[in-house]
């Protein structure tokens, strides 16, 4: 393959960034306005942060397929600032916030000069974890009122939580119709992976929930000729002249000393919001690349201060969004650039329509926000690590809803390093070593491979020590962590050397941990958790056989293969496929095997966070006889066809014109596609039904349906894969 | 500035329960090193405790030609120091403890003090035993500083005296060398690249050492290099003990300030956390 020039790479794929940034930009358009809306800020403050964000940070950012935006961390942050700063006057509190905005942009910049991205490794992950499901009650339980139509619920969160019953016995009283509005937008977004029609989940789940009920109010005002039945209280409103009057930001309270606790709270949710969606969106980049993590905090900081002077709120790189993006084929920051684009274009050219989307719905979107971030799901993860974690989420949680995020995250810090004390029984190990290099990073002259030692203990205070020397292994390589010498390691550490197990796998690099085991034996190692599913223990899945599970051990039985139904946690060569390049696999359950061929059944997740999509499909897998190109064979529809559009390749052969409508086929390498595309084969793939099919240069992936496949449907895969192989044997 | 031999061993000896493991072990390694064993005791001298010593120096199996015991009174800090001046010793045998606790750290025990003092080379041994445990595997320093040419020099007499197999040269190379953070793919690739031509650069310098060495004087030892890009002084320790490493030859510290003894570098670090016997050769040009 050529080497071709940036520029015109550039160019090529700017078809495909435009498509993805429109479609990141139909759920940054509800998710901007709501935000907002929950700060009690004006609702285009929303969006001129998106704006802000995806311009500046397009320029200057140091991530690849990120978008950046309001973060619904900060709602929580930005509330309590309106609020209090305002004393009562909301308008007030925003001008003052505003300024708040622009100095935390400040920070965020020196943050990233002075290289303190690692910073949100010092926080221990179950207490992070706790403080954010904090922040989703929060949202949660002032929206769920808004939902329903009531927009004045006083008090704190708790106490908003309380009144969750009177409103639902109120709402019907006094707005009906908004109510069920926002109610059955929050029953659509909790059914919406449910619904697994591709062409549906072409527009995200929040664009629908928007276009639902502008439509709703179109069809009362043009066909029943009536008003929307909706009080104009609870529709969005903009102001007429959007650019001659700008808000001022107000720098009066400098000094004061609430002032300057929310900029410190604002910069350090801002912080640790876009690490963690940064570091989680490496792994759906389709290209597998590193982000400059501090590049981007000085950008994101960047964008921030012209936010907050333009009157918007402050800009994080945010999950949902960027996953939509990496889903969509988003490949550099130019897609964070259109969707700024296409937001400036729908506030211009659409902002009639705007004004008729009922709060009620962008509340139902931020309940859902809220949910997910609290979901209970997390607190179970939690417990099966361990009980002390569970009790360390649940004790950051409490104090944060009863005092103030720092507070909240200081006693979560502090209350794990006391756990840790309590399970290791020893002050001298922590006091003694923590300021004591520990660890020893090596490339073994003989193998090549990198050693890393790490001793004494290791955990969330000096976990950063062990990630310096990491980050320097190219993924591409062998790593051996070794803890034989290190008496403890915690639940942070675990999890983050999971994160790198990861992004090894997906270079084809191999990392491995060693010691743990001898320590679980030894010491009965508090930590050393193994990573396993939650499902597979909390359902009892292992226990019977389902019918379905029985009738594959009976075909197995007929075939005399080999039928495994047990879970296997870290399923082996999937990742190099490119179907998977912007998922991420979960499990793989049900094996089927023999010395060619294994089908099974898996678990993987498209999306994150409030955009993602559990999945599960039954896929074949077999070694290619005869060395092949990449490429993805696929059903051509309308999607396809859409991606043909934005710029995605497709392979035609003008001798074979059915073959070429009715499939999609794609590579790099073209020349050796349409050699290994003979007549026979076409023919083959034209007389059969059709799979979604893949080559990863040795093997052969085939992909059932959208759901897992019946008995029957497999017998029909595996007839397929052995007529395919017999034929590239023929071609052999 | 080629390495003398050890001719003279000074042991500092105190009733302890390990006193036989000690003395065994001194006189073994008097008699490996075809060296005189100076044995000191500082402490008052009684009848049964001369008579206790002699009977177990009688009881020991291997010796070296030459004995000699002394008793002095004293403080033993100073009156060890003294006599290694005074009887022109070359390598002074400390027995340590495996792991000092915090409090004698900063005051400095008697070990600390005389490996900080001793103006001949000093030998740390953290587990004397009575039967010979064979010292298989060296790794010595391979600083870039003057006294590393001795010091790797001593570290092949040692090893042929003892009959080592493996002698590995370790390379600690600053981090701040490279001078490339690591951020992006981009980086890492530059990095990568740089830490590897650092690598080979320092791997010629230390071959280079080791070749300068009399073919005779390494006879049969098989030895490598390692680099590793990490803190000075830490980095060594660490990997001795990774690679259970026999005996760490090092050079002794180049200038001894106090503040030293709260940012450690260099020797702070391994005495701090002693991995493995360790050999801190003084080279007497510098000293």
């Amino acid at each position: 393959m050529a080497k071709k020039s940036p520029v015109l790479a550039f160019a090529k794929e700017l078809p495909q960034n435009i498509f993805a940034g429109f479609v990141v930009s139909l759920i940054a358009l509800p998710l901007g306005l709501g935000l907002a809306i929950a700060s009690d800020a004006p609702p285009l403050s929303g969006i001129i942060a998106a704006v802000a964000g995806g311009i500046v940070v397009a320029l200057f950012g140091g991530s690849h397929v990120t978008i950046a935006g309001p973060g619904n961390g900060l709602v929580i942050v930005l509330l309590a600032a309106i609020t209090t700063l305002g004393e009562g006057n909301l308008y007030e509190g925003y001008l003052f916030t505003l300024a708040a905005i622009i100095l935390s942009g400040g920070l965020l910049i020196i943050f990233g000069v002075l290289r303190l991205g690692a910073m949100s490794e010092f926080f221990p992950a179950s207490a992070l974890q706790g403080m954010l499901a904090a922040i989703g009650i929060g949202i949660l339980a002032k929206q769920f009122h808004v939902m329903l139509g009531l927009t004045s619920i006083p008090g704190g969160t708790i106490e908003q939580l309380m009144r969750v019953p009177d409103s639902f016995l109120l709402f019907l009283g006094l707005h009906p119709f908004a109510g069920v509005l926002g109610a059955g937008s929050l029953l659509f977004l909790f059914l919406y992976s449910r619904i697994r029609n591709p062409y549906f989940h072409l527009i995200p789940a929040p664009m629908w929930v928007v276009v639902g009920s502008i439509g709703i109010g179109y069809y009362y005002t043009l066909f029943l000729n009536k008003e929307v039945p909706i009080d104009p209280e609870l529709l969005i409103k903009i102001p007429d002249q959007l650019f001659s009057n700008l808000p001022r930001p107000n720098f009066d309270k400098l000094f004061d000393l609430n002032f300057i606790g929310v900029v410190f709270s604002i910069t350090l949710i801002a912080v640790i919001e876009s690490l963690l969606s940064i570091k989680a969106v490496d792994k759906l980049d389709p290209r597998k690349r590193r982000s400059n993590v501090n590049k981007d905090l000085r950008a994101l900081g960047l964008a921030s201060i012209v936010s907050g002077f333009l009157g918007g709120l402050n800009v994080v790189t945010v999950i949902a969004r960027s996953s939509v993006n990496a889903n969509n084929g988003g490949t550099n920051r130019s897609a964070n650039f259109f969707h700024a684009a296409f937001l400036v274009l729908f506030v211009v050219l659409l902002g009639d329509q705007i004004q008729r989307i009922p709060l009620t719905a962008l509340a139902a979107i931020l309940v859902f926000t809220g949910y997910k971030l609290a979901s209970p799901e997390n607190l179970i993860r939690i417990y099966k690590i361990g009980p002390e974690q569970a009790l360390i989420f649940l004790i950051t949680l409490v104090t944060t809803l009863f005092t103030s995020l720092i507070v909240g995250i200081a006693v979560g810090v502090l209350f794990t390093f006391i756990v840790h004390l309590f399970l290791r029984k020893s002050f001298f190990l922590f006091s003694l070593n923590i300021f004591k290099p520990n660890v020893l990073m090596y490339r073994e002259d003989q193998s090549g491979n990198y050693y890393v030692s790490v001793k004494n203990f290791c955990s969330f205070l000096n976990f950063y020590r062990l990630k310096i020397k990491l980050d320097q292994i190219p993924e591409s390589e062998h790593a051996i962590v070794d803890f034989s010498l290190c008496d403890f390691v915690d639940h942070t550490v675990m999890e983050g050397l999971h994160d790198y197990q990861r992004s090894f796998a997906r270079k084809n690099g191999v990392f491995e941990t060693i010691g743990l085991d001898i320590h679980a034996s030894e010491t009965q190692h508090p930590f050393a958790v193994r990573k396993s599913l939650p499902i597979n223990v909390l359902m009892g899945l292992q226990n019977a056989l389902s019918n379905r599970q029985k009738n594959i051990e009976q075909l197995a039985q007929q075939l005399a293969w080999n039928y495994n139904p047990k879970i296997e946690n870290d399923p082996k060569g999937i990742n190099r496929f490119l179907f998977f390049e912007s998922k991420v696999v979960n499990y793989s359950v049900n094996s089927l095997y023999d010395d060619t061929f294994t089908l099974f059944d898996l678990s993987f997740s498209e999306g994150a966070f409030i955009t993602k999509e559990d999945l599960k499909g039954t896929f074949l897998l077999f070694k290619s006889p005869i060395p092949l190109p990449n490429f993805v064979l696929d059903k051509e529809d309308f999607k396809t066809a859409l991606y043909h559009w934005a710029g995605f390749d497709d392979i035609n052969f003008t001798k074979h014109p059915d073959f070429s409508k009715r499939f999609h086929l794609s590579g790099n390498n073209k020349k050796a596609i349409r050699t290994l595309f003979n007549s026979e084969l076409i023919y083959f793939f034209e007389s059969h039904p059709i799979f979604h099919i893949e080559s990863n240069g040795t093997h052969i992936l085939i992909k059932g349906k959208e759901r897992l496949s019946s008995l029957q449907e497999i017998k029909i895969m595996l007839a397929f894969s052995k007529d395919l192989l017999e034929l590239l044997v023929k071609q052999q | 500035m080629a390495f003398k031999h050890f001719k003279t061993l000074l042991f500092g000896f105190a009733f302890s329960p390990s006193l036989k493991a000690n003395v065994y072990e001194a006189t073994r390694l008097a008699n490996y090193f075809e060296a005189a064993l100076i044995l000191l005791h500082v402490g008052e001298k009684t009848k049964e405790k001369e008579n206790q010593f002699q009977q177990l120096l009688k009881e020991c199996p291997i010796k070296p030609n030459e004995i000699q015991t002394y008793w002095e009174e004293g403080n033993p800090v100073t009156t060890l120091a003294n006599a290694c001046v005074k009887y022109n010793i070359d390598l002074l045998l400390l027995g340590a403890l495996k792991r000092e606790n915090v409090v004698k750290y900063y005051l400095g025990s008697i070990a600390r003090k005389l490996t900080r003092q001793a103006p001949c080379s000093v030998l740390l041994m953290l587990n004397p035993s009575v039967e010979r445990s064979p010292c298989k595997h060296i790794v010595v320093n391979g600083f870039d500083s003057p006294q590393t040419h001795e010091t790797v020099e001593a570290a092949f007499y040692v090893g042929t005296s003892l009959n080592t197999e493996k002698i590995t040269l370790v390379e600690e190379i600053s981090e701040s060398r490279v001078a490339i953070a690591v951020n992006d793919d981009r980086s890492l690739r530059k990095a990568t690249l740089r830490k590897e031509k650092i690598d080979r650069e320092e791997k010629l310098r230390v071959t280079d050492i080791v070749e300068k060495i009399p073919a005779t004087k390494r006879d049969g030892l098989k030895w490598e290099t390692q680099s590793i890009f990490g803190r000075r002084g830490y980095s060594i320790g660490h990997y001795a003990r990774v690679v259970r490493a026999d005996l760490l030859v090092m050079n002794a510290q180049e200038e001894r300030q106090f503040y030293h003894r709260f940012f450690p570098r260099d020797l702070e670090h391994i005495l701090a956390e002693l991995p493995t016997d360790v050999l801190i050769i003084h080279s007497k040009s510098h000293g």
